[in-house]
């Protein structure tokens, strides 16, 4: 009997359960705990498709992250005060409202992506996450770098943008997007995953000459999922701006490559709930062995390592078993 | 700009990539043998620094405190090695990033546990303080001659040991074939224990020299860690030669970088801008190579065996 | 635990600031305790801490957590204390980058904060906030008066060099602003840097008089070592941050002689100066910083407002926090429209006093100085 349905329905409502608690309890500070978790799992959910899926080891993500990130500040800020960033050729103003932000977000996430992928995907392995990261890093020594939004020091987002029907001042409101935000990411990835491109994708991951045999490009494959992931996580990265109303470099940074890379092994590998199970276990360490000890990134570190050593598969390979297939 | 200010910065790109070849040879030669990435790696050059620190101050010799950071540092990674890393040869390079990064947490609070918060002090031996002449009226450091020369002769040693002994023979035949070895009867376990101590120690003994020109402090590897990971990819990972040479082309691109592209964007822009925008694109460069570099050659320069 | 429910253990003295508030008063410290820049978060700590306890009052409680130098982490957790710990004031953060991405938040949702450190230029200028008071300096006054003393001193060369971050273009505008000699050379380094030969063999080039630089933390570090065994002579200065009493120890002789700039220094002689350093040598076993001596003045702060009013009273509070009405271990203390200190500058030098490096003041720069982004300031 596989037990993966019942733990992923139960994965799915985890958000929704702390962020009602954190209501009846009047712990409003729960809200913005579950919002976080939203955040960074559907963050992890867009590398998940190229980590998972494809195989390929991003250590750049954060990248992406950080121009989501950087769209959802430097477009608030224009909206603000109400300065067009563009007036030639065409004048583009700022704006408040969070479709118009994702969709900059996701369309410069997807050019840059497309071609840091085009490069990077030429080589594999060791060489490819490395390669990643090197971007990664261009990109952050420039964002340090250049004064007009911020550099080091970041970009504060004076508003939280706007959703239609909904008020995202609120925690709840907020809270009620970016859940909306993880589901409808987790439906992209459980519908890639079903699909011919999904079958092709970790095809590639497996056996590459058998399936070039086949009559099948692994490169654009690859390139595709690459880009999808890069503007899923870039979307995450918007929203995770507006929660703390502040867009830095920090985001673009290795070791929030990193994190991400541990929020998808830390829930398990591919699995299609698992950046969710690592993302809501991350938060909740942190937050309690923040609060409990100065040295909280030591007992961080050990508990990391336990998972690697001892719990293969993650939270969700311990809760549901051995996926049904690689 | 002077011709000795050029010879200057030349061999300060050369001691830079010198010390970054250090760093790179444990980590490619841990790839090549047992296919592992490690980013702890940057763990053992602070473990390294402090440890010569320490002593250092303790015994006031500078000599017994780089003996220390040797032995230091290659205990460590033996440990590491038995109680971790064995378990981590078969897994995907993924289980390894993230053991590796949990690896990197638990040292730099456990050095911090044990050191404190503040930078520690280490300085430069008396007998290398001073500066010699250079062609063209500079003066240049002996201790950063010495680190080249040191690193000249670590270069020399690894290449003897890895061509001419027993250990060496194994360990080119580890990089080859895995399963052959063992089939041969070489204690496997016992080679790849020493193979990640030695990268380690080498590791440790870059921190302990570079921690007197630097500062000795917690969280002082990783800048480090992420360099050597650009050399050894530039140079092709397993390949020491490749290490070698991608360390002093890092070290003279950047160093001659930072020198040259503020100039040239002064020259541009106007000296303020042109400073500010040279220093950001210098930042960038070497990654701006890299990329280069495994754009037209996507297995590093020398590639490997595997 | 860290969370340090410092509720005033020893009941010392009998001063106003230990009688019992009206309410009592909730502190949120968020500063860096791990890494590489834990050594000023933990001397501030310490600093807030010897304060609290020696006012020995029972209705004050500090929480404090690591940051770890991360401004999401800071923000959430300042999201924490505000949301589930209720703290009435929030302080500590040592870095620009964490300050800009904390404290407009925190004065949004109505909340004080007192900055112990670090003060970026738009909240004293455009974005200043009624509930935003900074204890510590306007990020650009510490350069300003080594600028000052350059022009006093008649150098007519200095070369200067920072990090290519904002805190580093700052430091250097700050600097130009009282220098009115002529430049050397103006060099960015790279954020984090560690190795500054190339840097060094420019400054030898360059014929400079005297080189002022700041390099925050480690490489602030680096820089002085290396400067020290390249045989360069050219004298050194920089603001108090590149020789506070944090690093000295780990630069070493190398330091002895530089010239720099701060609000406070050790021997500063007033009564409030000598119980702070030797209470805080005495709990500790080290010589304070800058950063504990601000974070001492940042906790007596906000004892002494606590004492004349309900913090639940906004209005009141502020008006007590702006009067300024505490034993500053800088002598006289007073805030400027802008909520940020008007207050004199000094000039110190790295000396030794038996074995250990601490600085010694040896000129004024500044008195009363007051930051140049007040006027943006709409606060009156």
């Amino acid at each position: 009997m596989n037990r993966s349905i019942p733990v992923n329905v139960v994965l799915a409502l985890l958000p929704v359960g702390i962020a009602l608690g954190a209501v009846a309890f009047d712990e409003p500070f729960f809200v913005t705990l579950a919002t976080r978790m939203a955040i960074l799992a559907l963050a992890a959910t867009g590398l998940n498709l190229a980590l998972g899926l494809g195989g390929l080891v991003s250590f750049g993500h954060a990248a992406f992250f950080g121009i989501g990130g950087y769209a959802a500040g430097i477009l608030a800020t224009h909206a603000l005060y109400m300065q067009p960033i563009l007036t030639w050729p065409v004048e583009i103003g700022g704006t408040d409202s969070m479709p118009a932000i994702w969709l900059v977000a996701v369309v410069v996430a997807g050019l840059v992506a497309l071609g840091t992928g085009a490069i990077s995907l030429r080589t594999s392995g060791v060489y490819f996450i490395m390669i990643t990261l090197a971007f990664a890093q261009m990109i952050y020594y420039f964002a340090i770098s250049w004064p007009a939004y911020g550099g080091e020091d970041g970009l504060s987002v004076p508003t939280r943008a706007v959703f239609p029907g909904v008020n995202t001042a609120t925690p709840m409101g907020f809270f009620a997007v970016c859940y909306g935000a993880l589901l409808v990411g987790v439906t992209i990835f459980a519908i890639l995953r079903a699909s011919r491109f999904g079958a092709a994708l970790q095809a590639a991951r497996q056996n590459e000459t058998r399936l070039a045999a086949v009559g099948i490009a692994p490169f654009r494959i690859k390139l595709v999922a690459f880009v999808l992931s890069a503007m899923l996580t870039a979307v995450a990265g918007a929203l995770f701006a507006d929660l703390n109303r502040f867009a830095s470099p920090s985001m673009m940074s290795w070791q929030m490559s990193g994190e991400l890379i541990v929020l998808i092994i830390l829930g398990g590998t591919g699995r299609l709930f698992g950046p969710v199970a690592g993302a809501v276990l991350f938060v909740l360490i942190e937050h309690l062995l923040g609060g409990a000890t100065e040295r909280w990134q030591l007992f961080l570190g050990l508990i990391l390592l336990g998972v690697v050593l001892f719990a293969r598969g993650g939270m969700v390979g311990l809760l549901a078993g051995k996926p049904r297939h690689g | 700009m002077s011709s000795a200010l050029l010879i200057e910065q030349l061999l300060n790109g050369l001691q830079f990539g010198v010390m970054l070849f250090l760093m790179a040879a444990g980590l490619t030669l841990i790839f090549g043998v047992m296919g592992l990435i490690n980013l702890a790696h940057g763990s053992f050059y602070m473990i390294g620094a402090f440890a010569c620190a320490a002593v250092a101050a303790w015994t006031g010799s500078f000599w017994l405190g780089l003996v220390a950071s040797l032995a230091a540092a290659a205990a460590a990674g033996a440990i590491v090695e038995i109680l971790v890393v064995r378990r981590l040869y078969e897994r995907d390079h993924l289980d390894q990033v993230l053991a590796t990064f949990a690896l990197i947490l638990i040292f730099s609070e456990g050095t911090r546990w044990l050191f404190g918060s503040f930078p520690l002090y280490l300085d430069i031996p008396p007998v290398l303080s001073g500066a010699i002449p250079l062609p063209g009226g500079a003066q240049y450091p002996l201790y950063r001659l010495a680190i080249i020369a040191a690193g000249i002769l670590v270069a020399i040693g690894l290449y003897l040991l890895i061509s001419w002994t027993r250990i060496g023979m194994r360990i080119r035949a580890g990089e080859s074939d895995r399963e052959m070895i063992g089939a041969l009867g070489v204690d496997i376990g016992s080679l790849y224990t020493l193979v990640f101590a030695l990268g380690a120690a080498l590791a440790g003994l870059a921190g302990a020299m570079v921690g007197a020109l630097q500062s000795v402090q917690v969280g002082m590897g990783e800048p480090v860690l992420i360099l050597a990971f650009v050399v050894i990819v530039i140079g092709g990972i397993g390949s020491i030669k490749g290490a070698l040479v991608g360390a002093v082309l890092v070290g003279l691109v950047d160093t001659l970088g930072r020198l040259l592209l503020p100039k040239l964007f002064a020259i541009a822009m106007g000296p303020s801008e042109g400073a500010t925008v040279g220093a950001a694109v210098a930042s960038m460069l070497i990654y701006i190579v890299m990329a280069l570099i495994l754009a037209l050659r996507p297995q590093g320069l020398f590639p490997a065996n595997t | 635990m860290k969370n340090f429910l410092k509720t005033g253990l020893l009941a010392l003295s009998l001063t106003a600031a230990s009688a019992a508030f009206a309410e009592p008063v909730k502190i949120g410290m968020i500063t860096t305790l791990s890494g590489g820049g834990a050594g000023l978060g933990v001397d501030a700590r310490d600093g807030f801490d010897l304060a609290i306890k020696l006012a020995g009052n029972k209705d004050v409680t500090v929480v404090t957590e690591d940051d770890a130098m991360k401004p999401e982490l800071a923000v959430q957790i300042a999201d924490k204390m505000i949301q589930s710990e209720k703290v009435d004031i929030l302080t500590g953060i040592i870095w620009s980058n964490l300050a800009m991405a904390v404290v407009p938040n925190a004065v949004a949702q109505g909340k004080f904060y007192l900055s112990v450190n670090a003060g970026p230029s738009p909240l004293a200028g455009a974005k200043c906030n009624e509930n935003y008071f900074n204890v510590a300096y306007q990020n650009d006054n510490f350069h300003e008066a080594m600028g000052e003393y350059a022009t006093q001193q008649g150098m007519k060369k200095v070369f200067i060099m920072a990090p290519n971050y904002p805190a580093g273009t700052d430091s250097l505008s700050g600097f130009k602003r009282f220098y009115k000699g002529d430049l050397a050379g103006e060099v960015y380094t790279k954020l984090g840097q560690t190795d500054y030969a190339a840097e060094i063999a420019q400054i030898r080039d360059s014929g400079a008089d005297s080189v002022f630089f700041f390099l925050p933390g480690g490489m602030g570090i680096a820089f002085v070592k290396q400067y020290a065994q390249s045989g360069v002579d050219i004298p050194l200065m920089g603001p108090g941050f590149s020789f506070s009493q944090d690093v000295l120890g780990a630069i070493g002789d190398a330091a002895l002689g530089a010239k720099n700039s701060g609000s406070w220094s050790h021997d500063l002689d007033n009564p409030a100066n000598k119980t702070f350093v030797e209470e805080f040598q005495k709990a500790y076993g080290r010589l304070p910083s800058t950063y504990a001596a601000q974070a001492y003045d940042t906790a007596n702060l906000i004892l002494s407002a606590a004492a004349k009013a309900d913090v639940k009273d906004a209005d009141a509070f502020r008006a007590a926090l702006k009067s300024a009405d505490f034993k500053s271990v800088r002598g006289k203390f007073k805030f400027n429209t802008n909520n940020h200190p008007i207050q004199d500058l000094y000039v110190r030098e790295v000396v030794k006093e038996g074995d250990v490096l601490t600085n010694k003041i040896i000129a004024t720069a500044f008195t009363d100085h007051a930051d140049a982004y007040a006027k943006d300031c709409p606060l009156k």
